[in-house]
């Protein structure tokens, strides 16, 4: 089975406190951690597990700039066999339609059975694998946190619906499948690993070369841009006990009692 | 702002969920002027039942009836809505599984902008209408700009809205089954499984002990443990610690896992991102120890404590077990 993992480097939520720039137009990026969206890792793994059972090859594709090779990288040394850089000036400032449309060139230039996405990224809202789906006109199935493969023309997949209940369907061979965290449980890269693919050729298709008019895709060819950021309000906010460790717990005891939280 | 707006239905077994009246409130705020048309689709009796009850929040419901719809599979009820509604409109959908599978798709075959998790919408300007989406879960909002010259599917988070007070309205049901023809699709369902129990039931107990990513590996769920040992109360966790397969995923509190009311909810390293806190219910108190000033959780909580968990726990337990000992005596 051939397939195609769509990919994205993001600054990695569990390394860092986002802050949003003095501007307001964009976080502090500076000193960011970045890594591959979690999501996307447990599809690479995904396929890597599939392709380990019915034969095949993993193409790692990336929209991006240079920063984002060390993802594909990460990736290859994971074991996928391919890693795609998609650059071009012309996509800068992309809406999710506009990755879609990239990412649509693209396919239709190899020959995939199946191709997977992250369900969404920290900075995205599950956009790109439903439009890549119905620009292809492939089947598609998000929240996806199981995959057998029935043959070579279809596969049972389950998802994630409400209440931790699991959805399952048949689904037809091509299609796009979005898949969950938990899925899998995503093998350790170490930095041997990394080095072992430091020297692999990755391939960096232009628009040019994709067959993309560049006013499809880019900042002017969006429709949804966002404005600015801000800082969050939900609710009152907590009450922030600011004293020693140890006069924290005695305040926490005491509200448990009051509260009815100790017996 | 001319355009048609309506509102996908979601139901089950005759019943509309919550979000049929939340999207009421949203699209008011996209066009006070423009009445939404509900949308709602499916087969039997039940169908009918939905259309009634929808009448009270919607002046016109469009209902769409067929033996394909007896489970609600996206990609043809996506096939079925490119048929009904007209090019230019805006379509309001919930965030939920079944808009995830929907909604990017029907965007692109209706030609029409996309914006997913919208928790606040303020209004139009010229052909934009302006939005609020979270980003980095919950650490950061957005102002998003949304083009709406050729319509747009908005996928709106459940719970942000809140249904609007007043007289139900008189609404009518137009019958819309006749115009989408046979439908196909590429996937079909087969069955549901049903979430396993686990050998605790955390909605039962008024006392819980939650962990998140901030316990960092498996070996430390024992602290977690040792506390709710000592208070009496249960370990349930978040997401990312059943992902990491820590604990089981029936101690997972949130929107894909077990909804619970606790009298006491003491958050130990969660973030707080929104599918967490929808399992929460019966308003709680919430203490909330988290590492990360900026935790989305310190927003919703009552009492916040920015420590390590690793370190606060264990002194935490050891001081309640203290407190034992010394009342026993």
């Amino acid at each position: 089975m051939e397939i195609l993992v769509c990919a994205r480097r993001v600054p990695d939520t569990s390394e860092n406190e986002i802050q949003i720039n003095p501007a307001g137009n964009d976080i502090e990026r500076d000193d960011l951690v970045y890594s591959i969206n979690e999501w996307d890792n447990y599809a690479v793994e995904e396929a890597l597990q599939i392709v380990a059972r019915v034969g095949g090859s993993v193409t790692v594709v990336t929209v991006g700039g240079q920063d984002d090779e060390e993802i594909l990288r990460r990736e290859m040394a994971m074991g996928a066999t391919h890693g795609v850089l998609i650059a071009d000036d012309a996509f800068a400032g992309s809406d999710a339609r506009g990755i879609a449309t990239i990412l649509k060139a693209f396919v239709q230039k190899g020959r995939y059975d199946l191709i997977l996405t992250g369900v969404q990224a920290d900075d995205g809202g599950a956009q790109v694998g439903g439009m890549l789906a119905a620009m292809l006109d492939y089947p598609f199935a998000s929240l996806v946190n199981g995959i057998e493969v029935l043959d070579a023309k279809k596969l049972k997949v389950t998802r994630e619906i409400a209440g931790g209940n699991r959805e399952v369907s048949e689904i037809d061979l091509p299609c796009v499948l979005s898949i969950q965290t938990g899925i899998n449980e995503p093998r350790y890269v170490g930095m041997r690993g990394i080095r072992q693919v430091a020297s692999v050729p990755i391939p960096t298709p232009s628009a040019a070369e994709l067959g993309i008019d560049p006013a499809t895709v880019g900042h002017a060819a969006a429709k949804v841009k966002r404005v600015d950021y801000f800082v969050p309000s939900l609710g009152k906010g907590a009450e922030m006990l600011e004293g020693s460790r140890e006069e924290n717990i005695d305040k926490v005891i005491e509200l448990l009692a009051a509260k009815g939280g100790l017996k | 702002m001319t355009a048609r707006i309506f509102a996908y239905i979601m139901h089950k077994a005759g019943v509309a969920d919550d979000s049929a009246a939340e999207l009421v409130a949203a699209a008011k705020k996209i066009d006070p002027a423009a009445p939404p048309t509900a949308i709602v689709i499916g087969s039997g009796a039940d169908l009918d039942t939905v259309c009634a009850s929808v009448c009270g929040l919607y002046a016109e419901v469009w209902k769409v009836a067929s033996d394909a719809f007896a489970y609600p599979n996206a990609e043809l009820i996506r096939r079925a809505l490119v048929k009904v509604v007209p090019a230019g409109s805006v379509v309001l959908v919930p965030h939920e599984h079944f808009g995830i599978d929907l909604a990017p798709g029907l965007s692109i075959k209706l030609n029409a902008a996309f914006v997913s998790d919208v928790l606040s919408i303020d209004g139009s300007e010229g052909a934009d209408l302006k939005v609020v989406r979270q980003e980095f879960g919950g650490q950061v909002s957005t102002h998003v700009r949304c083009n709406l010259s050729s319509g747009a599917v908005i996928t709106v988070r459940p719970g942000a809205f809140k249904a609007l007070d007043g007289a139900p309205v008189a609404g009518s049901v137009v019958d819309k089954s006749g115009e989408i023809g046979a439908l196909t699709a590429g996937r079909r369902y087969l069955e549901t499984i049903a979430a396993e129990a686990g050998d605790v039931d955390i909605t039962k107990h008024a006392v819980l002990v939650s962990v998140g990513r901030g316990i960092q590996e498996k070996d430390n769920i024992g602290i977690a443990h040792e506390l709710a040992e000592a208070l009496g109360a249960a370990v349930s966790c978040s997401r990312p610690v059943v992902d990491a397969k820590w604990l089981e995923k029936s101690r997972q509190v949130g929107s894909s896992g077990k909804t619970v009311k606790p009298k006491v909810y003491i958050a130990c390293g969660i973030s707080g991102a929104f599918q967490h806190l929808a399992g929460l219910k019966g308003n709680p108190f919430i203490i909330a120890i988290n590492k990360n000033p900026k935790a989305p959780i310190f927003q919703v909580a009552d009492v916040g404590i920015v420590d390590d968990i690793l370190e606060f726990l264990p002194e935490f337990t050891n001081k309640v077990r203290e407190m034992h000992s010394v009342s026993v005596k």
